[in-house]
């Protein structure tokens, strides 16, 4: 009898080392994570990477196109663009990520527990999340980075809080799907606490569209961000922020593209690599895909 | 009255739902008794109370919209509706678990198996993560599934494997009282065997008492000492399984075996109970079975009905029928009224 079920041969992969070899399996996912990586090295060893200062001036060598000297072009001080893109992957990754984790944390614990308890505190909290929702996001962040005033932390802060809501709805949704599943009751009828239901039971089963919205909400908080600082209430010169260089090669968009296509294209891949590994990830990280 | 040491007395219980448009009486003066070390079936329709009762033994009626209204639940002679939640928490699964209906919903899907045998192992143990984990593997092999397969995730496992993961995860940790909650409903034929074969090999070895919540007779047959049969919220009959599949007392509990077709005749058609189990939010006054009840008189609909002991042991919620018996019997135990 125990021969007969125990037939399945039992499975040897496990934990992270089981998402990665799932990963592995998309060509995709993989060139987003290289990608990715290659972006937090760069933001890393930047100083060591960059030929120039990102806010070293050569009025002599301005608009010069891309050359030997200078990969990816001057702007109009003479600064060299692409110092100044390898050190703008600095502020643009945090913003990025620090801000979507703000947004994570503070939404996904709202959202759980709002869900989780439902009732008078679940109407509290989400009726406070839709007032912030009726607020158009980039409004919402203009409001809170102008009331805290410029600068990259009060940046991550707006775009943090303007982003919250989407989290806390998310979670919230994913939280109500699961709580009454009967693992969770059974997960009560074995003594769990509330707060370790919520951590051990229904966050780690609700984790594939926070992922999803993750790596989305990176790509939304960078441009969120350069908005904030195109209009001056983000990140001030001189440093070098990828939207703010955009807005800034804008003026000049026809006789110097390369101005704005560098750093547009800096997005673009950093964006669309945070995509493919997102949604590598998702694929990874539901057991119900596994083969 | 014989004065066995019990395990779980259930006095007066009553749970409600509180709903729109009324109010659910999921059980009403539940009364039920279970010594050390005894089985007891628990047999009645869908809706009949059977699993709000099982949650009340938990305290885990949700709330809203559940609520325990009134009773005392005395278990090992203390009674759980005044524990506080922090006393319940190491109760639940340390000494009475759980064994849930359906075993594809009753696991985390993104968790191994043998985390979620030693979860239970680490919230009522003095225990590292490494003990726990071995203690998991243990139980696994206890109820048939190799150490290989301890760090499989549920969906892994077939359909009766998972049942006995959760059967694993309910023994873990030596509880005196088990509750299964139709372990077998969703499992086929043949896996349900398997699977009361196990939980009465466990039994067993691990000693625990049992409860066990089911609609089909047969099983109970075959696993229980005593069964509590219930209709709309109340037992209506108690008694030995012996007793009760020889001599069935209460209509309603005839109506159930009547309707189990006999191997050995040619039956045309089922015979069934008529009518359906009445809307919970408006019962019946008087005997909640009285609408649908071949032997009913007119008092039937005035007073509900107390339990009378007919045999020692043998508790019935029918004075007609008692009577009857006791007429054509003629045995003099406790007067029936």
């Amino acid at each position: 009898m125990s021969e007969q079920i125990n037939k399945q041969p039992g499975q040897s992969m496990h934990g992270i080392g089981a998402v990665f070899a799932r990963l592995r399996r998309s060509p995709l996912a993989m060139l987003g994570l290289a990608a990715v990586i290659a972006l937090v090295l760069i933001a890393v060893f930047a100083d060591y990477i960059a030929p120039y200062g990102y806010a070293a001036q050569d009025l002599m060598s301005a608009f010069e196109p891309p050359s030997a000297n200078h990969w990816f072009g001057t702007d109009e001080f003479g600064r060299d663009l692409f110092s100044r893109i390898i050190y703008g992957s600095r502020i643009s990754l945090q913003v990025g990520f620090i801000a979507v984790g703000i947004a994570v944390f503070a939404g996904g614990f709202l959202g759980a527990v709002s869900g989780y308890y439902g009732g008078r505190l679940d109407n509290l909290i989400m009726r406070g999340m839709d007032i912030l929702l009726s607020i158009p996001s980039i409004l919402l962040a203009i409001a809170i980075a102008a009331s805290l005033g410029p600068g990259l932390f009060n940046l991550m802060i707006a775009v943090g809080i303007s982003s919250t809501p989407n989290y806390a709805r998310i979670v919230r949704g994913s939280v109500l799907s699961i709580r009454n599943q009967e693992f969770v009751e059974a997960a009560k009828a074995v003594g769990s606490s509330d707060l370790r239901i919520i951590l051990k039971h229904i966050i780690p089963n609700c984790m594939a569209p926070i992922i999803v919205q993750s790596t989305l909400g990176v790509a939304i908080a960078i441009l969120t961000a350069a908005g904030l600082s195109f209009i001056g209430l983000g990140i001030q010169p001189p440093v070098p922020e990828w939207g703010a260089m955009l807005s800034g090669g804008r003026e000049y968009i026809r006789d110097y593209a390369y101005m704005t296509i560098f750093p547009g294209l800096a997005i673009m891949i950093s964006i669309l690599a945070l995509n493919f590994l997102g949604d590598g990830l998702r694929d990874a990280l539901d057991p119900k895909l596994k083969q | 009255m014989e004065d066995r040491k019990l395990i779980l007395d259930i006095q007066d219980l009553s749970i409600q739902y509180r709903v729109e448009g009324g109010t659910v009486h999921a059980v009403e003066n539940l009364n039920l008794a279970l010594g050390y070390g005894e089985n007891l079936g628990f047999v009645g329709e869908t809706g009949a109370g059977k699993t709000t009762t099982a949650l009340g033994i938990m305290r885990l009626v949700p709330d809203p919209p559940g609520r325990i209204t009134s009773g005392r639940i005395l278990f090992e002679g203390a009674d759980l509706l005044r524990k506080t939640e922090d006393e319940m928490r190491s109760i639940r699964g340390g000494k009475i678990a759980m064994i849930f209906q359906d075993p594809m919903t009753s696991l985390n899907p993104v968790m191994t198996v043998d985390k979620q045998i030693a979860e239970m192992v680490l919230l009522h143990n003095d225990v590292t993560e490494r003990q726990a984990l071995d203690r998991a593997v243990e139980m696994l092999e206890l109820v048939g599934i190799r150490s290989e397969r301890a760090r499989d995730y549920p969906h892994q496992f077939s359909g009766g494997m998972k049942q006995r993961v959760v059967i694993a995860i309910a023994l873990a940790c030596n509880p005196i009282l088990l509750i299964a909650d139709e372990p077998t409903t969703a499992l086929d034929v043949t896996i349900q065997a398997q699977v009361l074969e196990l939980m009465r090999e466990l039994r067993r070895k691990i000693n625990t008492s049992l409860v066990m919540i089911t609609h089909d007779l047969g099983i109970v047959a075959e696993m229980c000492d005593k069964v509590a049969i219930m209709y709309a919220g109340r037992v209506v009959e108690y008694a030995t399984t012996e007793a009760l599949y020889n001599r069935p007392v209460h209509p309603y509990t005839e109506g159930l075996f009547n309707s189990i077709p006999d191997i050995d005749r040619d039956e045309e058609e089922l015979k069934v109970i008529q009518g359906l189990m009445p809307d919970p939010t408006n019962l019946p006054s008087g005997c909640p079975f009285h609408p649908r009840c071949p032997y009913a008189v007119e008092s039937c609909s005035r007073e509900a009905p107390g339990m009378v002991e007919i045999e020692p042991g043998h508790l019935v919620a029918c004075p007609v029928r008692t009577e009857h018996r006791l007429n054509s019997v003629g045995w003099k135990g406790g007067a029936g009224r």
